[in-house]
């Protein structure tokens, strides 16, 4: 497999939430507001990076006794500097994201690509693995947060594009759709058309 | 008292972990297809659960918040930027410990939970239950009392789940709505009915 393959595979083809079904946790749980949403995304595609980068270069040295805590070792490590990161230049952010940054560390996409890919694969391509899988994360989290929040709120961004009821226009806000149901709904929905179009799944 | 059973009830159904704050869904999606595992499961995340996150409301309280380190000598340490790293590594470690003290002197209930500990690790109901403990400040009674009540809440979503996803399988779906997809609009159909409990005020 060509090493942009590498990249682009998992962003449609072999999408780690439609496909794998991996990281579902966080999907659903901050896709309410774009902004947030984005934070989240990129966050998690540098520490996926990150991660299989040192996990494939330590990939030698590890005893595979004790594999599974060197791995948590060095996720919680990055996810804990992202998260300063993030407390000390966006910090209304950081309020709204609340426990789920830190709980980048057991979102499964993680561990999942540490063990299928970065401990038996080579330190450029694993870095790769996993931009591409936090990319293909990345896109299904934004287009959820987009329904979301255009429905629920008539806004993008913060911006509103369908002026609501209560502030004189003419839009009546979804609030099922800032809610957790919604989030259940539009994933289901996603996977099937994922699994209808892309990629033929077994079942 | 009254204060201990409201926070109980609440953690079970209201602020239900897998249905309105999505925690543990990875597990909660792959290991619902039989009720036997899916029960399993659900015990080893209420024994946990109720051990993790009193032990982390401990390490918390006394090394990690800020000031916490007076008995040692250094009251205006604040270490509350390594939290997530320890709280991971405790988890992992009682995981550890437990699968051990089960194996060596209670092997029927080993054989029925084994399987099912070293997932727990990962699982982020369980992490979740220890930042949420953390974030809202919660003294050693009340971390009992939530970590037993949130546990209790995931079972008890797991095991209904499972329970549905075994009709489910006689069900004529769509193409490819199939297995995962039927399975996540499910769960916010249940997420539906857990969240009339949120009118109960307690």
């Amino acid at each position: 497999m060509s090493a942009m393959k590498v990249f682009t595979d998992p962003i449609i083809k072999n999408n780690p939430i439609a496909v794998q079904v991996l990281g579902i946790c966080s999907t659903l749980a901050v896709t309410t507001k774009m902004e947030v949403t984005l934070v989240m995304a990129v966050s998690v595609m540098t520490v996926t990076a990150l991660s299989n980068l040192f996990l494939s270069m330590m990939r030698k040295l590890m005893p595979s006794s004790i594999r599974l805590i060197i791995e948590m070792t060095v996720v919680a490590t990055l996810v804990i500097i992202a998260d300063q990161i993030i407390k000390a230049y966006m910090f209304e952010i950081s309020k709204q994201l609340s426990v789920f940054m830190g709980l980048i560390i057991t979102n499964c996409i993680i561990m999942g690509r540490a063990e299928a890919y970065a401990i038996s694969n080579p330190p450029f391509r694993s870095f790769l693995d996993g931009l591409g899988n936090g990319a293909g994360y990345g896109l299904v989290l934004i287009i959820i947060a987009s329904i979301r929040e255009i429905i629920g709120s008539g806004k993008l961004f913060g911006i509103t594009l369908l002026p609501a009821v209560n502030s004189g226009g003419w839009y009546q806000p979804n609030g099922l759709f800032l809610l957790a149901p919604s989030a259940f709904f539009l994933i289901g929905i996603l996977i099937w058309i994922a699994r209808l179009t892309v990629v033929r799944a077994e079942d | 008292m009254e204060a201990y059973i409201s926070l109980f009830i609440k953690s079970i159904f209201i602020e239900n972990m897998a249905l309105s704050f999505f925690l543990g869904m990875c597990t909660f999606i792959a290991v619902s297809k039989k009720v036997e595992t899916a029960f399993g499961l659900g015990v080893a995340v209420v024994v946990v659960q109720a051990i993790t996150v009193p032990a982390n409301n401990l390490l918390y309280r006394f090394v990690l918040k800020e000031g916490a380190l007076a008995w040692a000598g250094f009251p205006d340490l604040d270490l509350g930027f390594i939290g997530l790293v320890t709280y991971i590594g405790l988890i992992a470690a009682i995981v550890q410990i437990l699968e051990m003290a089960l194996d060596k002197y209670v092997p029927s209930l080993y054989s029925a939970l084994g399987i099912f500990l070293p997932l727990i690790t990962v699982n982020c109901a369980i992490l979740g239950g220890s930042l949420f403990m953390v974030q809202r400040d919660y003294s050693f009674g009340e971390s009992v009392v939530f970590g037993l009540g949130s546990g209790i809440g995931w079972a008890l979503a797991i095991v209904t789940m499972a329970g549905i996803r075994d009709r489910l399988k006689y069900a004529d779906t769509p193409r490819g709505l199939g297995g995962m997809g039927i399975t996540f609009i499910t769960a916010g159909i249940m997420a539906i009915a857990f969240m009339l409990f949120s009118g109960i005020k307690l």
